[in-house]
C-alpha cells in the first residue's frame, strides 16, 4: 500500500509553525475564537505568522489578513497574547475591511521555546 | 503557546487523536486536556474567558473501485479536506498514472479496508460494479464507525446486494446505513457530475444534515 498523502490545513500550519521555530524565526499563531453573523472561516481557523512576515492559513476571507499579521509581529516582540476584534461595528476594522459583515474575534500568541 | 504544546499537537494529528486545547484568553495560561465531551468555544470564567479549542482528525476518504468516477472523485475529495485512498486489486485500474498524489491499495477489499481502520472522520464509497470486488468492502464498511457508507449501483442492483448482505447476517437497521443509489439527486450523468453528487452528500452526512435540509 502506497502511503495514505496528509491533506490536512490544520497540520500544514502548525508544521509550518513549528518549521520556522526550527530554523529560528520567532512566530505567532493566530486562532478565530469567536464569530457573529456570516464570517468566511469557522472558530477554530488558524494561521501561522513567522517574524519576517510569511503566513500560513487563513483566519478570514483576507480580509483582515494583514492586521493580523501585525498584531502577530507585536506579540513576537512583547510576549504577549492579544485579542482582536474585527467587525462592521468597528470602525478600524471596517477600514480593513470585513466585507462580509460579520463580526470575529481571534486570538494572537507568540509561540515560545521553553 | 509552548513549543512543547505545538509538537503535541502535532503529534496528535499525525495519530489521528483527537485532542483539546484550553486557553485562559486573558492570561495566555494554556493546557491539552481530555476531549471527551468538549467543546470548541469561549466560556466566560470567573473575571476571564477560556476558549476550549478541539482539534479533530482530519476526514478521509476510502474510495473502492479504481473507476473514471474515482478519477473525477479523488481530486473534488482532497478539495474538501479529505485524505484520500483509492482501493482496488486490478493493478491496470488502481495506477500511480491513473490517479497521482493519492493512497493506493492493490489489496483485496476487505484486507485493504480493514488495514486502514475506518473511524467515525471515516468516508467509504464502493464505485466497481463488481459485488466480488464492493462486497467485501461494504462488509468491513459497515461493521466500522464510518460516518457515510455508499454504494455506486442501480435501485436494482441495491435490491440485490440488500440479499447478499441479509444472507450475510446484517440486519435492515445496519445495511440501511448504505448510501445506494449513492449521491445526492441532482440529475449527475457524467463520471464528475455523479462524482459531485456523491461529494455533495458525503459532506451533507458529516455535518449530519439530512436530504430535506440540504434541499431546503
Amino acid at each position: 500500500m502506497t502511503v495514505l498523502p496528509e491533506n490536512d490545513d490544520v497540520l500544514a500550519v502548525l508544521d509550518r509553525a513549528a518549521g520556522w521555530l526550527d530554523t529560528g524565526q520567532p512566530v505567532a499563531l493566530a486562532t478565530v475564537v469567536q464569530t457573529w453573523g456570516s464570517s468566511p472561516r469557522p472558530v477554530g481557523s488558524q494561521m501561522a505568522i513567522s517574524g519576517d512576515g510569511r503566513f500560513e492559513g487563513s483566519v478570514s476571507g483576507g480580509c483582515v489578513e494583514g492586521a493580523v499579521v501585525e498584531a502577530g509581529q507585536a506579540a513576537m516582540a512583547d510576549g504577549k497574547p492579544r485579542l482582536l476584534t474585527f467587525g462592521v461595528s468597528d470602525g478600524e476594522a471596517w477600514a480593513v475591511g470585513l466585507a462580509c459583515g460579520g463580526t470575529v474575534r481571534i486570538y494572537v500568541e507568540p509561540v515560545t521555546a521553553s | 503557546m509552548r513549543r512543547a504544546t505545538l509538537d503535541a499537537l502535532v503529534a496528535a494529528r499525525r495519530e489521528r487523536r483527537t485532542v483539546a486545547l484550553v486557553t485562559e484568553l486573558g492570561t495566555g495560561a494554556q493546557h491539552l486536556a481530555d476531549a471527551a465531551g468538549a467543546r470548541t468555544g469561549v466560556e466566560p470564567a470567573g473575571n476571564g474567558e477560556i476558549f476550549t479549542h478541539v482539534f479533530r482528525p482530519t476526514p478521509r476518504l476510502i474510495v473502492v473501485g479504481a473507476v473514471h468516477i474515482a478519477q473525477k472523485l479523488v481530486p473534488l475529495a482532497r478539495l474538501a479536506d479529505f485524505a484520500v485512498t483509492v482501493v482496488d486489486p486490478r493493478a491496470a485500474f488502481a495506477s500511480a498514472e491513473r490517479f497521482p498524489d493519492v493512497g493506493l491499495s492493490h489489496d483485496w477489499p476487505d484486507k485493504a479496508v480493514t488495514a486502514l481502520s475506518p473511524d467515525s472522520a471515516t468516508a467509504i464509497v464502493t464505485l466497481t460494479h463488481d459485488p466480488k470486488l464492493d462486497d467485501p468492502a461494504l462488509i468491513v464498511a459497515l461493521r466500522s464507525s464510518a460516518f457515510y457508507v455508499g454504494a455506486l449501483g442501480s435501485r436494482k442492483t441495491h435490491g440485490r446486494r440488500i440479499e447478499r448482505l441479509t444472507a450475510e447476517g446484517f440486519d435492515d437497521a445496519a445495511i440501511s446505513r448504505i448510501r445506494a443509489p449513492i449521491g445526492l439527486p441532482i440529475g449527475a450523468l457524467s463520471p464528475g457530475e455523479i462524482a459531485v453528487s456523491i461529494m455533495a452528500e458525503i459532506v451533507a452526512a458529516r455535518h449530519g444534515r439530512t436530504l430535506q435540509e440540504v434541499r431546503v
